[in-house]
Order: C-alpha cells, then structure tokens, then sequence
C-alpha cells in the first residue's frame, strides 16, 4: 500500500471519529430536563448547588461553545470529574479498562480457536455429521440470549458442579501485584502460578459467554470460504499433483481462505465490546462495561459519555485496521 | 413471490420455524385469553414456587412463580407482545426511513448521496448495544424510548442495501426507458426501482428482527428497556438472576423463550432468503 494511499484511508477516518464525537457529544442534550438537576436529584442539593454544578458541566454556556470545549478536553484525556466517585472520569475509565481488554482478547482466542478449525473441518467434510452439527451450533451461537446462556452457565459449572468461580476477575487473597492491571499477565510477571490458575478460573466462563456468537459467526465465514477455496482450481492442480488432503489445505487452502476470517474477526470487536456490558453484568466482571452501566444508574452522565465515546473511537479505529489487514493480505485489492 | 414463498413448504424445518413464529405471534395477540393467571397479580405465597412437575409445584402455575409469586408462564406469554411488538415496530420504522434514505441516496448521488453515505459510516462507528445503552441512559426507559433509540440506528442496515442496489438499478435500462419517457426522479425511485429490489430488503428485514428481539431483551436485562410491572423477557431474567442458587426457573424459561423465538426467526427467515434470492435457487 502506497502511503498517498494510506493517507487517503486516515482522512476518511477523520470525518467519522468527528461525527461519532458529536452524536455522542449531543446525547447529553437528548437528556429531558436539565442534567444537573437530574444528577443532584435525592441528593437534597441546595438550588445554588445544582447552578454550580451546571457551570462545571459548561451547562450554562452556548451549545457550540460546549462542543469546542468538550473535544479540546477530550484530546487532552479530561472528561470532567465523576461525581459517584469524587475523581476524574479518565482515571476511574483507566482503572476498568484492562479487565475489559482481558476479557475481550480471552473471548476472540476462544472463538477462533473454536471457530477455525471446526469451519474448515464442516467445509472439508461437507454435508457430513460434524457439517451439519457445526451448521446447528451456528445458527444456535447467534440465537442465543448471552445474558441468558451465561446465567445458565454459572447454574451448570459454577453453582451445581462447582468447578469454576461465580464471579469477579480473581479471589482477593490470590491477586497478584498490580503492574499492568490484566490478572492473567500480572500473575505471569509475578511468577505466582497460583494466581495465574485463579485469573484463569475466572476467566473461562465470561470468554465463552462473549466469544460464542463470534465463534458461530467466524465459523460461517471460514467454512463458506474454506468451500470457495477448495473449488480453486489450484487446488484441483494440486490434488492432480498428488499431493495428500492434509498438506493440501495446510499449505495451499488455509492462506487463502481464512482471509475472510480475519477481517470479519476485528470486524466482529463491535459485538465484543457491546457484549462486554451484558457479561460483565451477569459475571460481577470488575470491567468498564459494567462501570457503564452501573454509572447509569447513579446517573453519572459524564462518564457513560466518556465510555460511550471510547467504544466508539475503538471501533471505528479497529475496523480501519481490519480494512487495511485485508487490504495488506489480499493482492487484489492492493492492485 | 408467491410461488417462490411455495417452495418453502418442502422444507420440515422451516415449515416447523414458521409455524412457531405464528404461535409466538398467535400466544402475543391473544395473550389475555391464554394466560393461565394475571401475569401482574403477586402471592408472596407462592413466592418462588418451582414448577408443576417438581415437588411443591402446583399445574395452575405450570412453570412456578418468580420472587413475588407471579406466575411465570403467564408473564413468559404477556412478555411475547413486548419482544414482538419492538422487533417489528423497530425493523418497520427503520425500514422505512432506511429505504427512503437508501433510493435517495443511491438514485440522486451527489451531494444527498454525501450527507447520506456520511451519516451511515458515522452511525456504524458506533457497537449497536452501546449506542441504545448510551441513549436509553440519556433518554430514560420505557417502550417509546427504546423503539427510537434502537431504531436511529437500525436504519442504517436497510438504507446502505438499497443504496448499493439502487446505485445498480438507476444505470438498468429499464430506468434509462422510464427516464426518456419523462418521469419523474420521485416516480422513478418509487415506481420503478423500489419494486425491483424489495426481495433482499425483505430477507434482511426479517432476519433483523431475530437481532432486534435479542437487543430489547439485552436492554431490558440491563434494566434500560421495559420497565416493572410490565413483563419482558429480559428483564424477566434479570430479576432471576439474584436466585440462581435456589430458583432456576425464574431465569431458564424466559431466556428459553427468546431463544426459541430467536431461532425460530432465524431459520424461517433463511428459508425466505432462500425463496426470494435467486442467486441461492441453485
């Protein structure tokens, strides 16, 4: 890729990160009464209280005013201080966040780790029982409720069985110095082998539930591709070789044919990070998903702004990177 | 079409999905006649009672009762009007506009085509759940709110269909015909285009509901969506939630609701893909 190219691709960028910022800079405005009031209320805040509290959100200034100041903040990482917490909004975002990117990267390993291999095992061995049993737990994955499976997973393994923990990221006596704030890595850097078993414990249920509907959507993708692959006539010139099944579609098929699985992979971090709030919720995860929504209700608008608008630029920034992975790995559309 | 739609009988399966998508709609419109009990009426007497076919259970409240002794199965069928009733109002309202937004956009280009196109890529910057979440906060709950605040996104879907189809139907010459004969760009998009590309919109409309159904549940689990004492399946989970230890039910049969009606939807909707696109006849 050219870099007058890439450019190109960064200038289309900038537009829509300024929409995103507006639309989510105007859901504030959406709010029927006044916010300051509304966030003061049962809080017996005296009349003078709720003025002030207007003039720090920048209530009482013009909208277009607001707006310029909201975004200059913005690029500077200050989105006002969080009343619920009495601190700024960036430092209590910062301090859920790697639960939630924890929980993220274990859900996309465990869907391609599922997804993968049983797409291209339905595709090679087509109309057959592990095709059509892959087919059905497709079209459950993306049926299924998360909320509700989750809830069904903690009766199963983490209620009646009693394998897995039913809530949180790790036990408090198992936690590992803070470094990076992902348990798992902490443990790892701390050389605490327990604490590693414990992040991991807690971790196994909240990645399927997130990870399902993205392993049954990958799974669909690499098995239609897998079968565009395998009809190529590389591959048919291939087999005239005589070359065996397995070093076939390791060699030749995979290359090709889990382009479409990785693009629709970082495509797909818009259902995970939407996902997040869902199994956070039903998990007691320690996430900005459920920091979101328990924000909601105490009404702490600043930060569900703030949050709303971090999701947003990490989608929009993820699929720019999808789309230029593909562009990078399929020569076609270099040209 | 409607020898097309025929085609489908042949197949079991999505005869089965099609016949429990009109019971799910059937069990929703006569709701009040089906019920077994007032879906609002509370018995801290039965609270959490477990269903008929366990001990303590009791076949006037088939599926047991929740924490305030209200009967589950009746809430379960007076919850279907609320799932079915935003699935469709969203898709329909987001249809509409989406598919106004879409002909104009692909059929006048230009500058309308910008402002479309622009607003459409901002929209799908934003992860589905998280911009109704952050809305319904700002908005407050209720069914109202949701429906808008699901559907100022929804629209997306069907205006950037319609726009690429309609971006390949204006240089058909059936188009340039109409156009020689003087018609209007209005009698154009309407009378011409529409008619031509209303199957892929109706395939995709109706696999949006499955998606939409499962939104309002997740808003309503959040506590966002529909609120008490109205019933909805996903706040009917949420409220299970805290017995999951002692009360199983209160959470496995709402949440087995939807994923019924979820699939239900999903496979009937394959099977009018199948029918309505002809590139998957062969």
């Amino acid at each position: 890729m050219t870099p007058v190219l890439l450019l190109q691709r960064v200038g289309h960028l900038v537009p829509v990160l300024l929409g995103v910022t507006v639309i989510v800079f105007l859901m504030m405005s959406l709010t029927p009464g006044d916010p300051a009031e509304i966030m003061l209320a049962n809080q017996n805040a005296t009349p003078a209280q709720v003025a002030m509290l207007r003039h720090d959100m920048g209530l009482d200034r013009p909208l277009m005013e607001r707006f310029v100041s909201f975004v200059g903040h913005a690029l500077q990482g200050d989105f006002g201080q969080s009343l619920f917490h009495r601190r700024p909004v960036a430092t209590v975002i910062m301090e859920r966040l790697p639960a939630t990117i924890e929980l993220s990267v274990a859900a996309m390993a465990f869907a391609l780790l599922v997804s993968i291999p049983l797409g291209v095992m339905a595709a090679v061995y087509r109309g057959g029982v592990l095709d059509r049993l892959a087919t059905v737990g497709a079209l459950l994955g993306v049926s299924l409720p998360g909320f509700w499976f989750g809830i069904l997973m903690l009766i199963g393994f983490a209620v009646n069985l009693r394998w897995l923990p039913v809530s949180g990221a790790i036990d408090f006596a198992a936690q590992p110095p803070g470094i990076t704030g992902l348990m798992v890595v902490d443990s790892m850097l701390a050389l605490r082998g327990d604490s590693l078993m414990n992040a991991l414990a807690h971790l196994v249920l909240p990645a399927i539930t997130l990870g399902l509907p993205m392993a049954a959507i990958l799974m669909r993708v690499t098995r239609a591709s897998m079968l565009e692959v395998l009809r190529q006539d590389y591959i048919t010139f291939a087999e005239a070789k005589g070359l065996g099944r397995g070093r076939i579609i390791a060699l030749h098929a995979l290359k090709n044919g889990l382009l479409p699985t990785v693009t629709v992979a970082a495509m797909e971090t818009g259902s995970l990070l939407g996902g997040n709030m869902v199994v956070e919720t039903v998990f007691g995860w320690p996430g900005l998903g459920r920091l979101v929504v328990e924000s909601i209700f105490v009404r702490n608008y600043p930060l569900v702004q703030a949050a709303v608008l971090l999701y947003a630029v990490t989608y929009v920034v993820v699929n720019f990177l999808a789309d230029l992975l593909y562009t990078v790995l399929n020569p076609r559309v270099r040209m | 079409m409607i020898s097309r739609l025929g085609k489908l009988l042949p197949d079991k399966l999505a005869r089965l999905a099609g016949l429990g998508v009109l019971a799910f709609i059937v069990m929703a419109a006569f709701a009040p006649l089906i019920a077994p009990q007032d879906p609002a009426a509370t018995d801290l007497f039965r609270r959490l009672q477990p269903p008929a076919w366990l001990d303590e259970g009791d076949w006037a409240f088939p599926l047991g009762c929740d924490a305030l002794g209200r009967d589950i199965l009746s809430r379960i069928i007076f919850g279907a009007r609320v799932s079915i009733f935003i699935g469709v109002v969203v898709v329909l309202l987001a249809t509409v506009i989406g598919v106004m937004a879409g002909l104009a956009a692909g059929y006048l280009r230009g500058a309308t085509d910008r402002l479309i196109s622009g607003l459409v890529d901002v929209l799908l910057g934003f992860p589905y759940l998280i911009f109704a979440v952050g809305l319904m906060a700002m908005m407050g709950p209720g069914v109202l709110n949701m429906v808008l605040a699901l559907a100022y996104k929804e629209w997306v879907v069907p205006c950037r269909l319609v726009r690429g189809e309609t971006l390949a139907a204006r240089e058909t010459e059936y188009v340039e015909a109409a156009r020689a004969m003087g018609a209007s760009s209005l009698s154009i998009m309407v009378g011409e285009i529409l008619p031509n590309i209303l199957s892929p919109v109706i395939v995709v409309g109706t696999v949006r509901i499955a998606q939409v159904i499962i939104l309002e549940a997740s808003l309503s689990f959040l506590g966002l969506g529909v609120q008490p004492p109205t019933a909805s399946w996903g706040s009917m989970v949420a409220d299970g939630r805290a017995f999951i230890l002692d009360a199983w039910w209160v959470s496995t049969f709402p949440g087995l609701a939807i994923l019924l009606l979820v699939l239900c939807i999903n496979v009937a909707s394959q099977a009018v893909r199948d029918a309505l696109d002809p590139r998957f006849h062969d």
